[in-house]
């Protein structure tokens, strides 16, 4: 059984491309991977209240985006009856979805178009695009 | 006797006896400067020379190479080390080093990197300690710092009730030193900068300073008690953009009189030993080189370990090989970038730069081969003052929290109190109350560096330790993508 990655957010495309890609795993008997990705940098400039509080704020926002993103993502899976796994991690987005490929042996990755990143992807580009570039393996990008 | 004496005498007396200093060939000396300079030397020997054997691994732990894949998402070297640096590049950076290079010639320059490089070895072993005995606290949060190593690590050699008092005055003198040269210094220095820009006396603001401190203090308050962090996350943003833009104008004065560097060079080389017109010559250079470095970087007085201590981390030494890089930055980097730029324009030999004061000094300078630039300079002054005084309400909160047993009521009180002092820093010059947060910054550095003396061999072996392992291989490296 091959396995896919799909980098999943909040976004309608992202629903579309889970949707696209569990199609297709019913067809061709593969493993789904849902990745979704808090971004966030080491090099960022933060407070010293700020960094107290890091751990907590990290298990914060690990809890709400298994709660409103994976979970409903997965969610999907599960009705198209295909085996599903969910991963949440913090890192630059295009970056950890290809990190997550090669951990998980995968052999495709699958991302929406658009982003919930409204004004940086209209700046620094989609993590679609990026993968696209970047990525050391087949990239289908869902309209 | 009313309280305004009482206390400027109380203060007289405090400043007298912090920076109580002896004679030397016609120099004065400072004997906390003595006590810092010295603390440095002991932990370069001790800890084996770690500011020549230890920047590649301090650079490979900032860059990641040793952090562990799964703390993504937690703070990382390169944060603490920034919010550390923030706290600690300021005005000192500017100002002090101008008057350093007034009084005591180029050959203070050379002095002052010296110390900027023994100062690394004693952060990085107040830095080490902060994370050794940090406090994690139930919901991940982490308290550390001198307190935290001075009371428990202590207790742990047998002198436990030593440890409590120093740990206690610690706190006492870090909440003094927050209010005081964390706060008020900076919000009066940054004043002077405001009015100073929009048109010196007769500036719209030069009759009501404290608008500009109340100004101040609304963000500070915003941030602080608001919990405003968007306020915070700016600054913080802007204020490493700040330092970037400082240098390279440092650099384009540099490479506007390039033919002038191999003699600014020479200069602070011969001045460094036989320095003309300096009262107390090689000495004088020496001792304003070594005090301006001091009061720069703060390594010695704990304050920074605060800061390192939140960093995601197993190995508490990892943080000390970080921090040592807070002092090559802060003095040997942007101190000596600030001295080259005043050597090189000649700005320090004005006749009038002892009343110019500090920042007029370089801002002389950089308006030489940038003439804009002294705005740019004053933003920057303002800012820096507004960071660190970010920084040090954090600080004094933390002692505070120490105290009282992270009270909410007596934290929130500091945070007024704090405050209120902001807008009396803007108001007036306040000798008194200046001198009195200048001595209570440097008494930090009483109980922070007995304690690190006593607890010197545990320090060493933790440092030692790390790195012989480093050396052998034993720590993993993280596998770097191959694209």
């Amino acid at each position: 059984m091959e396995t896919v990655v799909v980098g999943v957010d909040n976004s309608d495309a992202s629903t579309r491309a889970v949707e696209f890609a569990v199609e297709r795993a019913r067809h061709n008997d593969w493993k789904v991977v849902l990745v979704h990705v808090v971004p966030w940098s080491p090099y960022s400039f933060q407070t010293a209240s700020e960094n107290e509080h890091r751990h907590r704020e990290k298990e914060r926002e690990l809890a709400a985006a298994t709660e409103q993103v994976l979970v409903p993502m997965a969610r999907i899976a599960e009705d198209g009856g295909v085996p599903h796994t969910e991963v949440v991690r913090h890192g630059k987005p295009s970056d950890t979805i290809t990190d997550v490929a090669r951990e998980t042996g995968a052999v495709h990755v699958i991302v929406g178009r658009t982003g919930d990143g409204g004004l940086r992807e209209a700046v620094f580009g989609s993590v679609a695009s990026r993968l696209v570039q970047h990525a050391h393996l087949p990239v289908t990008v869902v309209p | 006797m009313n309280p305004v004496d009482l206390f400027t005498r109380f203060s007289d007396w405090l400043t007298g006896l912090v920076f109580y200093s002896v004679d030397v060939g016609g120099a004065t000396l400072p004997l906390i400067v003595v006590w810092l300079v010295v603390a440095g030397a002991f932990f370069t020997v001790w800890l084996g020379f770690m500011q020549v054997r230890g920047p590649k691994l301090s650079i490979d732990l900032v860059r990641g190479r040793y952090s562990d894949p799964d703390d993504a998402g937690e703070v990382t070297h390169f944060q603490a080390l920034a919010t550390a640096v923030s706290g600690t590049v300021g005005l000192g950076n500017i100002a002090g080093v101008a008057i350093a290079i007034s009084l005591g010639g180029p050959g203070a320059t050379f002095w002052m990197i010296l110390a900027g490089l023994l100062g690394m070895a004693t952060k990085m072993a107040e830095c080490m300690m902060g994370v050794r005995y940090r406090r994690e606290h139930a919901d991940g949060s982490v308290s550390g710092g001198p307190m935290y190593y001075l009371r428990d690590g202590l207790a742990a050699r047998g002198m436990g009730g030593l440890g409590k008092v120093l740990a206690v005055l610690f706190a006492l003198f870090m909440i003094g030193g927050a209010v005081g040269g964390g706060n008020m210094f900076q919000s009066n220095q940054a004043t002077a900068q405001i009015i100073a820009v929009t048109g010196g006396e007769d500036s719209y603001i030069a009759d009501v300073p404290w608008v500009v401190g109340l100004v101040f203090a609304g963000l500070a308050g915003a941030v602080i008690i608001g919990g405003i962090k968007s306020i915070a996350r700016v600054t913080e943003k802007i204020v490493p953009f700040m330092a970037g833009l400082y240098i390279v104008a440092c650099l384009v004065v540099l490479v506007w009189n390039v033919g002038a560097v191999p003699e600014a060079f020479g200069s602070i080389l011969t001045g460094a030993f036989s320095p003309e017109g300096v009262a107390g010559g090689a000495v004088g250079a020496l001792i304003v080189g070594f005090q301006r470095a001091a009061f720069s970087n703060e390594a010695g007085l704990g304050s920074a370990s605060v800061a390192h201590s939140a960093v995601k981390t197993k190995e508490p030494a990892t943080e000390g090989f970080v921090a040592m890089l807070e002092p090559f930055i802060d003095t040997v980097v942007i101190c000596t970038m600030t001295a080259l730029t005043i050597v090189i324009t000649g700005a320090y030999t004005n006749p009038d730069a002892s009343e110019l004061g500090g920042v007029a000094l370089t801002s002389d300078a950089f308006a030489t081969v940038l003439p804009w630039f002294p705005n740019v300079l004053a933003l920057a002054v303002v800012l820096f003052a507004f960071s660190t005084m970010i920084s040090w309400s954090y600080y004094g909160m933390k002692a505070t929290g120490y105290l009282f047993g992270d009270n909410v009521v007596a934290e929130n009180t500091f945070k007024v109190v704090f405050l209120v002092f902001t807008v009396v820093g803007s108001a007036a010059a306040l000798g008194p109350v200046i001198n009195f947060s200048d001595s209570a910054i440097f008494l930090m550095s009483l109980p922070n560096l007995v304690g690190l003396y006593l607890m010197a061999p545990e320090i060493r072996g933790v440092i030692r330790s790390y790195f012989d392992r480093v050396q052998k291989g034993e720590v993993t490296q993280v596998p770097q993508p191959t694209r």
